[in-house]
């Protein structure tokens, strides 16, 4: 079966950003970019499913600039078969992100469709869960174990009150939460195959979809500071300082 | 102009959380209508006709509501949404499931996690774990959204809504509920919580979080953990505070053996007063601490308890 692998190119995860001085966005000039954490899980799992067998082809797709390519180098370089950028110079909405990868999806019919749970610049956790509506797949969102049987597969997942296993018919979509694996390093004659890799290039306007923005970010802000703490020398000064400082306990 | 409220429960009791989406709801402005999709579900309805500036709660009672799976709760929400102009759930793991695909099946965004109203089509939501706040706007017809508890204040229970019962019954047939592995606790709630002490990698080992029991104890606080702890296998996924774990902000966090990474930050630097245990004086949680310490959590922690 097929294996798809959509991912996101993003802010690298140890790089604080800052917000613009004119409110406008985040400055991401000069900022270190890098496959999104989860992305690079659901691209593990994919390769995995090869690995044992289960998966014939794990094929990664990315939106977004020609930037991205280099992010779909490294999923090949990790181990995907070929790669899929499709082009646009706009920060598309999560509505129009999961109907451009509906028509992948149409076009390759995988058994199985691996997203991360969330990408860490929009926080915005509904790109996989969108994309189920639209080809009206069911879903195991954040998955902590993927174990496809036959025509099925069990997802384990991780919910507030611990784990949740549900039964899903394939073909079905996944999204990966931080320990359903831990992603492995690209080698470098790996790196250097990637090269050859195929990776097509496609353009989001040639997909006959309405990409017109659903939201307008007015302004981007940056959080309330908090103000300066102290280091207290002791525990009974802690304590002294809770009670009658801080008031939070009695 | 009338707003749906997705209710938060476990069949049993409502979850106070929804208290808080309705917060938001009320924030928005409108006539607000709760739905409780569940199974054998009359005392949450009961709960949810409670809630103070409710008039109206919708109790789907059907066995495929029963785990609310995502396939058949968004084709009952969608089926419901032409009444209504927005549609909130928390942003819990229920509603962060199912949500998107209501937005889906609607043609529109979702604006997920706000923790602010600016007017019934401009929201506040953190983007970059916190570390930037965006006003939005959605231009959709229908505003489909998911609601960060921290952000509202919960609203009271002394209301009397009418309550109807829907026959609805939406199965999308492609999914099954197999088995559930829940953690008990005796503790608060994380997102319940008015007190969390959290553990780190400097627990080194899941006996040693222990030695937060006691102090736990005293506190009436709950327990929370860092991914490092969760990762390594310390206590289980459901404690993880941070970007992708639990967001909350109690009145008091005390955090024992914890970095302060970003990702951790993110899911508690709102709380009112912070507390960090760590040996490491450059730790970067002291950055965001109302009270630091600078000592060996095995030295501290007993003294903390014994002198509480
Ligand atoms: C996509 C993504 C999402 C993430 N989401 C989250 C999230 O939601 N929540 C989260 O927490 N993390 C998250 N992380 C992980 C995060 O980046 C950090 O790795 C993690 O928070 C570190 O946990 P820690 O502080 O316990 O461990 P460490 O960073 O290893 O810190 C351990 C601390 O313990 C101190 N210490 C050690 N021994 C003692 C002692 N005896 N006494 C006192 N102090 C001691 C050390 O000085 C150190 O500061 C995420 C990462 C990624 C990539
Ligand atoms: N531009 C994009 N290109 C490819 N995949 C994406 C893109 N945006 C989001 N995704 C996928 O959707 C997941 C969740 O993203 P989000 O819903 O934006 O938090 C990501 O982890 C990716 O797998």
């Amino acid at each position: 079966m097929k294996v798809l692998v959509p991912i996101k190119r993003v802010i690298d995860f140890n790089v604080k950003v800052r917000v613009k001085s004119d409110n406008s966005n985040v400055d991401l000039a000069n900022v270190k970019m890098a496959i999104n954490p989860f992305c690079e899980i659901a691209v593990e799992e994919a390769i995995r499913l090869k690995e044992a067998g289960i998966a014939t082809e794990v094929i990664a797709v990315s939106i977004g600039t020609k930037a991205c390519q280099e992010q779909l180098r490294t999923a090949l370089a990790l181990g995907a078969d070929r790669a899929i950028q499709i082009q646009t110079d706009l920060e598309l909405d999560s509505i129009n992100i999961a109907k451009l990868l509906q028509k992948v999806v149409e076009e390759e019919q995988p058994k199985l469709v691996i997203l991360g749970k969330q990408a860490i610049d929009s926080d915005n956790n509904q790109t996989g869960q969108m994309l189920a509506a639209l080809t009206n797949m069911p879903q195991g969102t954040f998955a902590s174990i993927v174990k496809v049987d036959g025509d099925k597969v069990n997802v384990t997942r991780e919910v507030d009150g611990g784990l949740q296993t549900v039964a899903l018919s394939l073909p079905a979509i996944v999204t990966t939460d931080l320990r359903l694996n831990e992603p492995r390093y690209a080698s470098l004659p790996n790196i250097m195959k990637a090269k050859r890799k195929p990776l097509d290039v496609k353009n989001a306007e040639d997909f006959g979809i309405d990409l017109t923005p659903r939201t307008k970010t007015l302004k981007v802000t940056p959080p309330a500071e908090r103000k300066a703490g102290i280091i207290v020398e002791s525990i009974d000064e802690l304590v002294e300082k809770l009670k009658n400082e801080a008031k939070v306990i009695s | 102009m009338s707003i749906l409220v997705f209710a938060e429960h476990d069949n049993n009791s409502l979850k106070a959380d929804t208290l808080k989406t309705v917060a938001a709801a009320q924030a928005i402005g409108g006539d607000i209508h709760i739905l409780v999709a569940g199974s054998n579900c009359q005392s949450v309805a009961e709960a949810a006709a409670k809630i103070n500036g409710v008039s109206k709660v919708l109790v789907a009672d059907n066995a495929v509501y029963e785990h609310q799976l995502a396939e058949n709760v968004s084709l009952l929400v969608t089926e419901l949404a032409g009444d209504y102009e927005h549609i909130l759930a928390t942003a819990l793991t229920t509603g962060k499931n199912f949500m998107p695909r209501v937005a889906a099946l609607l043609d529109v965004t979702q604006i997920s996690d706000i923790i602010g109203v600016e007017s019934s089509d401009t929201f506040i939501r953190p983007i970059y774990a916190g570390n930037a706040i965006a006003t939005v706007q959605s231009l959709d017809s229908k505003k489909v959204i998911t609601v960060r508890t921290t952000g509202f204040d919960a609203v009271v229970t002394d209301g009397s809504a009418e309550v109807v019962a829907l026959d609805t019954v939406t199965d999308a047939g492609n999914s099954s509920h197999v088995s559930d592995e829940l953690t008990v606790s005796e503790r608060p709630e994380l997102g319940a919580a008015s007190v969390i002490i959290s553990g780190g990698r400097g627990m080194q080992n899941g006996d040693n979080f222990k030695l937060l029991d006691g102090i736990a104890d005293k506190l009436g606080a709950a327990i929370g953990a860092s991914r490092a702890a969760v990762d390594a296998g310390f206590v289980p996924n459901d404690m993880q505070v941070g970007q992708t774990g639990k967001i909350v902000a109690p009145d008091l966090y005390i955090a024992v053996g914890i970095s302060g990474a970003i990702q951790h930050l993110a899911g508690m630097k709102d709380s009112k007063v912070i507390v960090a245990i760590n040996k490491d004086p450059e730790a970067p949680i002291f950055q965001v601490a109302d009270y630091g310490i600078v000592a060996d959590l095995f030295d501290a922690l007993p003294e903390l308890e014994s002198k509480l």
